[in-house]
């Protein structure tokens, strides 16, 4: 049950004469590879079409066929598209867990489940809904393979009718699903049918829970944030991806491949403005992007913690030599292999020290699936003006799960090329010396191979100015010390925070990434159940632009909301904090694998503000 | 694009077909001991690359880390060069080859860097066939941390300390062929005449040229016992035919014994003329190639030459299918599909 509407459902047991309206979520436990993800999309979509806000999350596991898959939807009239821990409505499919997914239900839940496995003897205080899946659909095929494929379409019927999803928006997200696969549409709607009537005739309505249509989805879209990015490295005008497969990355750069299949072939020779290589890992993937990079493209890989750990030598190559390079981080849990389909933020600290010596690499954060559309652009930029690698830090909660977006604006901004050494600077200059600051920034001037400027020689050796080997004490600290004058100049030009101050708000919380959605629903949980007020600043990058700790100065007592067990964010904003702000910070980290829901981060500030 | 200078030389002053003197080929002063092997290799390169008359600002240099790979600086200057990290040069050169397919890419490595770091990118970058020559510079040993061995150290060599080598070499040529190189070839730092011929025809061709020389290294793999020492070599090199390389450019008429030479035109249209010396070989057989590699090994010699040429194989550009000028100066029309694009993508997630 949700404990977020309070004043509805503290009182235990619902009586079913209020109905709760879009406000729930359901859940459906299935096994993996069982084809229940276009019956899961399809009611998402459904849902969405029908003018409701959602949000679709899977939980599922490292694994091909066979072991548990969860997926959430949550229907939010307010807007809420975070994770919510309770779930309303469960679909029991999958016999190994159907037991504890009952367990855990609060009363006044309900349950559809398949009838044999008997799960109305469980538990009295839910709401129970039989349906014998094999009979109904023993009419429609008797091929048992797709058989197994439609019998989740089944639930979609069951649900459309219990929850007043309306049939034709079922059968409109299902032709959306499935394209021009006509017999496969067919199949799928007789399995949609057979649900819906089945429900009709047998099972009485007993829950509270109604999906009723409004008008908080028209022209929205709704995507994964991995297809997101891929646009916007495509419209970033990408010329290199080198990269290896991982999840949860991998169809980051596979959606890419495809868009660029697709637009980025000269239509008169059918000839690639673009090259994409399967590296043989993901040494080689980021040495394959630091070449082209190299010689003037933009170029780009993706990976996910162990990847980003094996890059971790060409990274400092890249910040040493000032080679561009975008990467894209989709977070999972670590340490080591972890838990690679759970997600999490724990990458932040490492990523932003990545390699030996003294380096720093700036990091972007998207929020959201425009952010990473929009971010994607901004890293390409950033890395070619301060000609240095540049990470995108997404997780696998936004990038492999389903949101709602306002669709992508077309960039307006022409790309930045940053410093190319031309004929007429030369000249000014009178003089190229690769790794001279000429302009006070640190960011020198470069050239590459084939532009008819002057050669250099590139090195993760000591080197001057000029590009020549030097062990030189003197040449070795100017040189470190111009690396940091461009981390500040990267300071002004990364993505500003959001930053939301509120008058009597003395208590503010810093979070990024994913972790927003949680504290725009907890900020509203705080305000309406415990009268407190918070401000709020949103990390777009680091490094931290001056608005971070203005903000601090602003607050208090910050509490620093992120998805990792050791507060990296925070131990980040320790190193440039004064002590005075230093003592404001306080620490909530999450770490369960799974996304943070705003209830945890509710509770986690109210047992600290006491 | 730039075009080179041409210079008006004093007369009598050797120049090339685009009028540069050898200077223009030439790089900083050698760090590398005296003697050692890998400067005469930097010689051939110099001599090779003048000799064909290629330009040098439309050269890339690369190389890993270790002795041989400090040598990209000690040839052409005027080129752009990657000193890159250990074992890793080969995917930087992919990246750099594919995303400027006008630029000719010279890789130089050690067998430590290629056999053992860097044998998971060396074996890769074979299967794919990438247009550029990646030159071994081969002492069986790690010369920079002092003389360690290296996995093509022979069974049984001896370093100066008394160690003794208890591993089988790795066989970098044989790999090499085996997984699609198309141009193979081994030879001696000590043997200037094959070495030229060979690099000046892996000049004239498409495709991966992989080139594997003896390279001893006089301070800590030259003494009596080692496999890789000059004296060893001189002993055990097999030549297996007399390397002739004649130009696209050179307008003369080649006259060869059809019965003791076998010619071989390159992509660019120059010849290469091998006369028979030991005994009957074709070049152009992979099997054969693979065979002769071992008999050799048995017998205690290292054959050097071309073992394997395949001059009208698909290289990698071809494979990914890209334009014909370089993705790295492609404009912005060219790379950012328009609104038109985006808007239909957009309504596929309505």
């Amino acid at each position: 049950m949700s404990v977020t509407d309070a004043a509805v459902e503290a009182a235990g047991p619902r009586e079913h004469t209020q109905p709760i309206v879009n406000n729930f979520s359901i859940q459906v436990a299935t096994v993996n590879g069982s084809g229940s993800q276009t019956a899961n999309l399809v009611l998402l979509r459904s849902i969405f079409q029908m003018g409701v806000p959602v949000a679709g999350k899977n939980m599922f596991p490292s694994n091909i066929a066979g072991l548990p898959t969860w997926y959430t939807i949550r229907a939010s009239a307010k807007g809420y598209i975070g994770r919510r821990k309770e779930v309303d409505f469960l679909v029991a499919m999958n016999p190994e867990t159907a037991k504890d997914d009952v367990a855990s239900l609060a009363p006044g839940a309900a349950v559809v489940y398949d009838e044999p496995l008997k799960l109305n003897t469980l538990r009295s205080d839910l709401v129970f809904y039989p349906v014998p899946f094999d009979k109904l659909m023993q009419p429609i095929t008797h091929d048992a393979k797709l058989r197994r494929l439609v019998r989740n379409m089944v639930y979609d019927g069951v649900l459309s009718r219990l929850l007043s999803i309306d049939m034709g928006q079922m059968e409109k997200a299902l032709r959306k699903q499935m394209g021009k696969k006509q017999k496969a549409i067919e199949l799928n709607m007789s399995a949609l049918k057979a649900g819906c009537d089945y429900a009709e005739a047998n099972l009485p309505k007993q829950d509270p829970f109604v999906i009723e249509p409004m008008d908080k989805t028209a022209g929205m879209i709704l995507i994964e944030g991995n297809a997101a990015a891929a646009i916007g490295c495509m419209m970033a005008g990408v010329t290199f991806v080198g990269w290896y497969p991982i999840t949860p990355s991998s169809s980051l750069c596979e959606s890419l491949i495809d868009y660029l299949k697709k637009y980025r072939r000269e239509p008169e020779t059918g000839k690639a403005t673009y090259a994409v290589i399967q590296a043989e890992d993901e040494l080689a993937a980021l040495g394959m992007v630091l070449g082209a990079g190299w010689v003037g493209a933009r170029a780009m890989t993706s990976s996910s913690g162990p990847g980003i750990s094996l890059m971790a030598e060409f990274t400092g190559l890249g910040y040493y030599a000032e080679i561009p390079a975008v990467i894209f981080d989709v977070q999972r849990c670590g340490p080591s292999t972890g838990l690679p389909t759970r997600t999490g933020q724990q990458d932040i600290l490492s990523t932003s020290v990545l390699s030996h010596g003294d380096t720093k690499h700036p990091l972007l954060l998207p929020a959201s699936v425009t952010e990473c559309y929009s971010m994607a652009m901004d890293a390409f930029d950033l890395a070619e003006q301060l000609q240095s690698p540049v990470f995108v830090m997404m997780d696998l909660d936004l990038g492999m799960n389903t949101w709602m977006a306002r669709p992508f604006e077309y960039p307006t901004k022409p790309l930045e090329r940053g410093k190319r050494l031309d004929a007429a600077t030369l000249k000014r200059l009178g003089e190229f010396g690769r790794y001279r600051d000429v302009d006070g920034d640190g960011i020198p001037y470069r050239t590459v191979a084939g532009d008819g400027m002057p050669a250099y020689f590139t090195r993760g050796s000591g080197h001057n100015e000029i590009a020549q080997y030097s062990e030189r004490a003197e040449d070795y600290a100017r040189n470190l010390d111009r690396l940091a004058r461009k981390f500040e100049t990267a300071r002004t030009l990364v993505p500003k925070p959001e930053v939301e101050l509120v008058a009597t708000g003395k208590v503010g919380i810093i979070a990024y990434g994913t972790t927003h959605w949680a504290i725009e629903e907890s900020r509203d949980q705080l305000r309406q159940e415990a009268r407190l007020e918070t401000s709020y600043l949103r990390l777009r990058a680091y490094p931290f632009t001056p608005e971070v700790a203005a903000f601090i100065d602003a607050c208090d007592r910050v509490y620093v909301v992120e998805q990792n067990r050791d507060s990296q964010m925070l131990s980040l904003l320790r190193m440039e904090c004064t002590a005075g702000q230093i003592a404001k910070l306080r620490g909530i980290p999450h770490y369960a694998g799974l996304p943070l829901d705003g209830r945890s981060v509710t509770e986690a500030v109210l047992k600290q503000e006491g | 694009m730039s075009t080179p200078v041409q210079p008006s030389p004093a007369p009598g002053k050797k120049i090339n077909r685009i009028g540069l003197e050898p200077v223009a080929y030439r790089g900083l002063k050698t760090t590398l001991c005296a003697g050692c092997g890998h400067n005469a290799i930097t010689e051939r390169l110099i001599d090779a690359f003048f000799e064909m008359g290629i330009d040098p600002s439309q050269v890339i240099k690369l190389s890993g880390i270790g002795c041989s790979s400090k040598s990209p600086a000690y040839f052409m200057n005027s080129a752009h060069g990657f000193n890159s990290v250990h074992g890793r040069m080969p995917s930087v050169a992919t990246g750099a080859v594919v995303s400027n397919r006008k630029m000719i890419a010279i890789g130089v490595s050690g067998d430590g860097d290629t056999g053992a770091i860097g044998i998971g990118q060396f074996v890769h970058l074979m299967r794919r066939n990438l247009p550029m020559i990646y030159v071994i510079e081969d002492n069986g040993c790690y010369g920079l941390t002092k003389g360690q061995f290296s996995p093509t150290a022979d069974l049984g060599s001896r370093l100066k300390t008394g160690v003794v080598n208890d591993l089988p070499p790795i066989d970098t040529c044989s790999l090499a062929i085996e997984l699609g190189a198309s141009f193979v070839a081994r030879s001696f730092s000590g043997d200037p005449k094959q070495l030229k011929a060979i690099l000046k025809a892996a000049l004239s061709h498409r495709g991966t040229c992989m080139i594997d020389v003896l390279s001893p290294c006089v301070t800590f793999n030259d003494h009596d016992g080692s496999t890789k020492s000059y004296s060893y070599a001189k002993d055990h090199e097999e030549p297996l035919a007399d390397v002739s390389f004649v130009p696209y450019f050179e307008d003369i008429n080649v006259d060869y014994d059809p019965g003791t030479t076998t010619a071989v035109t390159l992509h660019n249209g120059s010849k290469l003329l091998l006369k028979k010396m030991a005994e009957d070989y074709n070049p152009t057989d992979k099997s054969r190639a693979l065979n002769l590699l071992r008999e050799s090994v048995a017998r205690d010699e290292f054959a050097t030459g071309i073992l394997y040429v395949e001059p009208d194989k698909q290289d990698f550009l071809d494979l990914l299918g890209i334009v014909d000028e370089p993705l790295a100066s492609l404009d912005a029309s060219r790379t950012r599909p328009g609104k038109a694009a985006l808007d239909e993508i957009m309504e596929s997630f309505r």
